[in-house]
């Protein structure tokens, strides 16, 4: 009698957990970079999501460059990025079905109240890392293929001096194919290079005193959201070069078949639309405005 | 998968080539991962044999303890010593973190359960006979204890190589208090995981090959100074 009802037991066990996804629930997979997810701004937009349309979105948040590999490797339905140029030839390789722009907020330089450098109020960011790396002072790098990584080196590029590169060769596809590591010298001595996320990066600027390039509503966060805050202040904000514009790209079903293609366009569509704009635009960290509707600039 | 392939090769290459960066961030797994390993030895060994030859009281209690301790996570082991040495804790002016030292400190408290107790069990198993014997042929308190390690030496060595294996191959305590930064505390668990993150997945492979490959080399090594112990 006893084994009996242990047998039912474990058969209703076997069959919950075989039963298949019913028909009903609709869920897609998103990658995006860590600064989205940190932001606290997908938390408000995929519950109103599936309000709207009753489909789940599930999020693997990473650096850019893992965000986009994951879409090249059909792991995902849709990818939501920063790095524009990037995003562009993601498309124009046939992987990414189209480009929504959606949103944009800026980057911003900071450093120790001291200031070593002397660079606060300086109104561009290439005049204010010059400075820096001819101060020698701490500056605390990214360095993991992001897209703030990327707005990084294109400031250095900017900068004008002259930087160094190290090349790795690796074989792919049984070619070979070098990957470049560009810096502006001083490596692990005051170019601080840590291969990690945003967040990491300023506590680690932070411990170190040091200089950084960050995401403006990262940096809130940690600065009035968090405790112990990140003793870092904004030294250089407001150049153009600075601006950070997000894109949302479904995956190409022409490329991978087996991507949830109509619901991921439906997303981004969704994303773009008046209503939505404008929720992005009320959307505050500690009080301020953390993103700029792109789509339709007018919803204020 | 092909990126396995890949990876195989890509290890060749880095390796035929000798990569800059790669030998920079072997170096840095060796350097600090033997410090730590020879560190943890040096306090390790000799609380082992302590706690085996004395009887106290909470002996078996300790025992579990440091059998527990084998479970320690990297992460609980990183976060410990990061209170310590934070810009905010009380080693703080000492602006440890993020250095090499910092990664020894917590490599060292990582292996010292491990070395500890695989020196209990070493001494356990030796004979209570040749403490004995050699005590009856007038040996003092240290020439015993020498005779013992000699007799628990390979069991002892083996503790010190499955610590250093513990420790070059750990993610965690690097991670969090080296840092990774690139040229100075990057070394090559951590600069796999950068590479997973970054979505290079054949360099990151390629990685743990020339891991592997490093650690086959100095298995050997210890292979061969083993040997010629015996004779």
């Amino acid at each position: 009698m006893q084994r009996s009802w242990l047998l039912i037991i474990a058969l209703v066990f076997v069959m919950l957990a075989l039963r298949p996804v019913t028909a009903a629930e609709k869920v897609i997979k998103m990658s995006t970079t860590t600064s989205t997810e940190n932001s606290g701004l997908l938390d408000v937009l995929l519950p109103e999501f599936e309000k709207d349309t009753g489909i789940k979105i599930k999020v693997f948040a990473k650096g850019t460059g893992a965000a986009i590999r994951d879409g090249m490797d059909g792991n995902v339905d849709i990818i939501f990025v920063h790095a524009k140029a990037r995003e562009e030839q993601f498309v124009a390789d046939g992987y990414g079905a189209y480009r929504l722009a959606v949103m944009h907020n800026d980057f911003i330089i900071l450093g120790p109240a001291a200031d070593p450098a002397g660079i606060k109020g300086m109104k561009h960011g290439s005049e204010a890392l010059k400075k820096i790396a001819e101060a020698k002072a701490s500056f605390v790098s990214r360095g993991d293929d992001s897209g703030t990584h990327t707005k990084e080196q294109a400031l250095w590029k900017a900068t004008g001096l002259p930087l160094q590169t190290q090349r790795t060769e690796i074989v792919v596809k049984g070619q070979k194919k070098g990957l470049t590591f560009m810096y502006p010298g001083g490596l692990g001595e005051w170019y601080l290079s840590i291969g990690q996320g945003m967040g990491k990066t300023l506590t680690f600027a932070d411990e170190k005193r040091a200089y950084t390039l960050a995401d403006r509503g990262t940096y809130l966060e940690y600065k009035y959201g968090k405790q112990p805050a990140v003793e870092l202040d904004i030294l250089c904000e407001g150049d153009p070069l600075l601006f950070n514009p997000y894109g949302i790209i479904p995956i190409n079903p022409k490329k991978y078949p087996h991507v949830k293609f109509d619901l991921a366009d439906h997303f981004a569509k969704w994303l773009v639309s008046p209503k939505v704009q404008a929720i992005i635009a009320r959307y505050k960290i500690q009080g301020q405005q953390a993103f700029y509707p792109d789509a339709i600039p007018e919803a204020k | 998968m092909e990126f396995l392939f890949d990876s195989f090769f890509s290890a060749l290459l880095l390796l035929w080539s000798i990569d800059p960066e790669l030998v920079e961030i072997v170096s840095v797994s060796l350097k600090v991962s033997s410090t730590s390993t020879i560190i943890a030895s040096l306090v390790g060994v000799p609380a082992g044999f302590l706690i085996a030859f004395r009887e106290f009281p909470g002996k078996r209690m300790l025992i579990t303890i440091l059998n527990t301790l084998l479970a320690l996570p990297t992460v609980v082991v990183g976060l410990f010593v990061y209170a310590f040495i934070s810009r905010r804790g009380i080693l703080g002016v000492l602006d440890l973190l993020y250095t090499q030292k910092a990664m020894i400190i917590g490599q060292v408290i990582l292996i010292i359960p491990i070395i500890t107790v695989f020196t209990i069990s070493a001494i356990s198993r030796i004979d209570e006979r040749y403490r004995k014997t050699a005590m009856t042929l007038g040996a003092n308190a240290l020439q015993t204890a020498w005779v013992i390690i000699r007799e628990a030496r390979f069991a002892i060595v083996a503790a010190v190589i499955a610590a250093f294996g513990r420790v070059i191959a750990e993610v965690g305590i690097s991670m969090m208090l080296g840092g990774n930064a690139k040229g100075f505390t990057r070394n090559m668990t951590t600069a796999m995981a950068l590479e997973y993150d970054k979505g290079e997945f054949v360099l990151s492979v390629a990685l743990g090959i020339v891991l592997l490959t490093v650690s086959f080399g100095l298995n050997i090594f210890f292979n061969y100074v083993q040997g010629r112990a015996r004779v």
